[in-house]
């Protein structure tokens, strides 16, 4: 669409571009740290901020000294003619505007580090390592900030990341291909009760998951259906129907009724017809659904957890489930959470479009 | 000879909808015994669970289609739209009201309570902090993805860089609602205090960068209601601002450039062509919104679990039947969400009967 921009004057379009520039940057930089410090050495991430990775002055180490055994470090101590007491020493002091000289560790180590400031490049530590350590299911060692080895248990993003696929495909399929039969039927077909049972549809739009996750869940708990992937695709299908019969049928009823009549006339049953030509036709709205609902399975957290719990772990749960275990390993928490969004980034930039038209077609999801 | 013909055919019919119910029962106990090379599972669930749906619908339209002739065409249009309204009541509406009935019931959801549930969904401490909350979620949660979602349409349209800009903000839409809360919770990071503690939040960073304390920010009550809630607007204000923009997209020209002939500025076009033009897509969005953190539970969920008073409605539901085990409270808790939704509900309905679809 090219749609002749409103001409302003050239103060007005520096300032618009400003304020577009700050908001971008304001919701970029989250995912940006994420992204950043997933590639770095757990022992950095501990002891600086992502951002040290971009070009900036700091302290660097550029000399280290032992003082004599026989210094108390009780008293006040003198180093290059500075005098000032251990806990001053220890937070570090600068001489001549330039050096800072510090003392390491506690007061028997008598170590003293030498840090000059200077201009530091892209000079970080980048590895996969983080990455390798969170998909394994084994057990993993990193260092911390102190230099100390922790060993902890793998949380297998290996078999969630399938998991997640065994669930999300079909879950995106199976009421695609429900909901268009249906569209089809209310569209062009005659039944009893077809007015009513639309309606039906379109109150259904809103209901919110939480009326249904209980009466579902004892279904499956006497079904044995619990924790299985086919328990997600009847939940997950369910709740996608209605936008996906109310999307559907909104494009579907649309088609050219010509179409249908010479299919007829040349013996097509309803189903050949359905098969030959209303799929195949109605390919963009069923792409906008499909990312839609995709996008919702994949990054849906709430019907995992009841339906599944910790078998058949998806990669939200996994997520999740390493917030509450390991809140403070970033290296494996970002690496975890980049890896969860990978499939969705791909899909959402691949397929922007046909996305942004199922979001028009459907206001309001339940 | 047309006697036996009919028969071979039913047979025929017969044989077809046995492979099918093998097929069906075989592979689901297949799938249980995969776990062992996930890889092939996945490959198997995938293939097995699409297949089977397409396979179902097969067998089911070759039987409707030998019928006789006078009821073929109604049994084609029950096997094309039943399973579709068949899982629709299985999944949404039986549910609801069994919700309905198991909120009148005690824990397990076999003793007759009377409204006793309902008195607790809004007496108990718990649940009015919640009511409090997911009110602060609808009001400010909502008009900060509106308002910047209209600030951002308004001036991308007028940028040369517009795609770039709207896709880069339109992207946390594609974020799981868990990875965001890990995005932020690495934003809030808190360190604590000691010597030579470097902050590796970039909030905290900032803020000892200008000279001010370090702070737990989750902990920090009634604001962290607000921190919560930023991510939420990180992630929805993309939504708001792609509708929003294509309603600003279809002001028809001639408006705009008549008014600017007439001498209006950018700000008085804005709100007196603009904003009534966009309005009732305005109400639209506000109102997918407001239904959105009314139902809002993973933020809360992983960031702060609901506690430090950041409880909302939907974790408390999850709270009462899984950490309680009382189904009843649970369920009385779901029907107030549902009932709080109802105006939505029959304002849907009542554009739907103003668009005359289905005639």
């Amino acid at each position: 669409m090219s749609r002749k921009k409103l001409g302003s004057s050239l103060s007005t379009r520096i300032i618009i571009s400003v304020v577009l520039i700050v908001i971008v940057v304001l919701w970029t930089i989250p995912t940006f740290g994420v992204f950043i410090t997933s590639f770095r050495d757990s022992k950095d991430i501990y002891s600086s901020g992502w951002w040290s990775v971009l070009p900036h002055r700091d302290w660097i180490k550029t000399d280290e000294f032992q003082l004599p055994e026989t210094l108390d470090p009780n008293e006040p101590i003198t180093i290059e003619g500075n005098t000032y007491s251990f806990e001053e020493w220890r937070e570090g002091i600068v001489v001549d505007d330039e050096r800072k000289i510090q003392w390491y560790g506690n007061k028997r180590s008598r170590k003293i580090e030498v840090f000059e400031e200077k201009w530091i490049g892209f000079g970080a530590n980048l590895t996969l390592t983080n990455y390798r350590d969170v998909l394994s299911a084994g057990s993993i060692e990193f260092q911390d900030g102190q230099g100390n080895t922790i060993t902890r248990q793998g949380n297998n993003f290996a078999d969630a990341v399938l998991n997640s696929l065994a669930v999300a495909i079909p879950a995106t399929v199976i009421p695609i291909l429900i909901a268009a039969f249906a569209a089809y039927a209310f569209a062009w077909m005659e039944f009893p009760g077809r007015r009513p049972l639309f309606v039906m549809v379109v109150a259904l739009l809103v209901v919110p998951l939480q009326t249904a996750l209980i009466p579902i869940l004892r279904d499956f708990t006497r079904w044995g259906l619990n924790g299985t992937f086919v328990s997600m695709w009847l939940a997950h299908t369910g709740f996608g129907l209605p936008l996906a019969i109310y999307l559907l049928y909104n494009y579907i009823s649309t088609l050219p009724r010509d179409i249908f009549e010479s299919a007829y006339l040349d013996g097509a049953t309803p189903f050949v017809c359905f098969i030959r030509l209303v799929l195949p036709l109605s390919i963009p709205a069923l792409a906008s659904f499909a990312i839609f609902q995709f996008l919702w399975v994949w990054n849906d957290y709430l019907v995992a957890l009841i339906f599944l719990g910790d078998k058949n772990r998806v990669v939200t749960s996994a997520l999740a489930a390493m917030v509450g275990e390991k809140g403070q390993d970033w290296h494996l928490l970002t690496s975890g959470a980049f890896l969860s969004m990978i499939v969705p980034l791909i899909v959402f930039f691949g397929l922007q479009r046909f996305f942004v038209r199922g979001l028009m077609a459907g206001s309001v999801k339940g | 000879m047309n006697q036996s013909k009919s028969l071979i055919n039913y047979l025929k019919l017969f044989a077809l909808v046995i492979i099918a119910l093998v097929i069906l029962v075989a592979g689901f106990f297949l799938l249980q015994r995969f776990q062992e090379t996930k890889l092939l599972m996945t490959l198997f669930a995938v293939i097995w669970g699409v297949g089977s749906v397409a396979l179902l619908y097969f067998v089911l339209n070759t039987v409707a289609q030998s019928m006789p002739k006078k009821i073929r065409s109604v049994s084609v249009a029950i096997v094309f739209a039943g399973p579709a309204l068949a899982l629709l009541f299985w999944a949404l509406v039986l549910p609801t009201l069994r919700s309905f009935w198991l909120s009148f019931f005690g824990a397990a959801g076999k003793h007759f309570v009377g409204l006793a549930n309902y008195r607790f969904a809004f007496s108990d401490p718990i649940m009015l902090e919640s009511f409090r909350n997911n009110l602060l979620w609808m009001v400010f949660g909502t008009s900060f993805c509106v308002i910047l979602g209209i600030l951002i349409a308004v001036l991308s349209d007028k940028s040369k860089k517009e795609k770039l800009f709207k896709s880069l903000i339109f992207m946390p839409m594609a974020i799981s609602f868990v990875g965001a809360g890990v995005i932020w919770k690495f934003i809030y990071a808190y360190k604590g205090e000691g010597i030579n503690i470097v902050e590796i939040g970039l909030l905290n960073a900032i803020m000892v960068a200008l000279g001010k304390e370090a702070q737990a920010w989750l902990l920090v009550s009634f604001w962290n209601n607000f921190f919560l809630i930023i991510i939420m607007v990180w992630l929805q204000t993309g939504y708001a601002m792609v509708i929003i923009s294509s309603a600003i997209k279809g002001i028809p020209n001639d408006i705009n450039e008549a008014a600017q002939v007439d001498g209006a500025n950018g700000i008085s076009i804005f709100f007196r062509i603009t904003l009534p033009y966009i309005m009732p897509t305005i109400v639209t969005v506000s109102t997918t919104i407001l239904i959105f953190s009314l139902k809002l539970f993973d933020i809360v969920r992983v960031m702060t679990g609901g506690n430090y008073g950041t409880n909302v409605i939907a974790n408390e539901f999850y709270q009462r039947q899984f950490t309680y085990g009382n189904t009843g409270q649970a369920s009385a808790i779901a029907i107030v969400l549902l009932v709080v939704i109802i105006p939505v509900l029959i304002y849907n309905l009542k554009e739907f009967k103003n668009r005359r679809i289905l005639k």
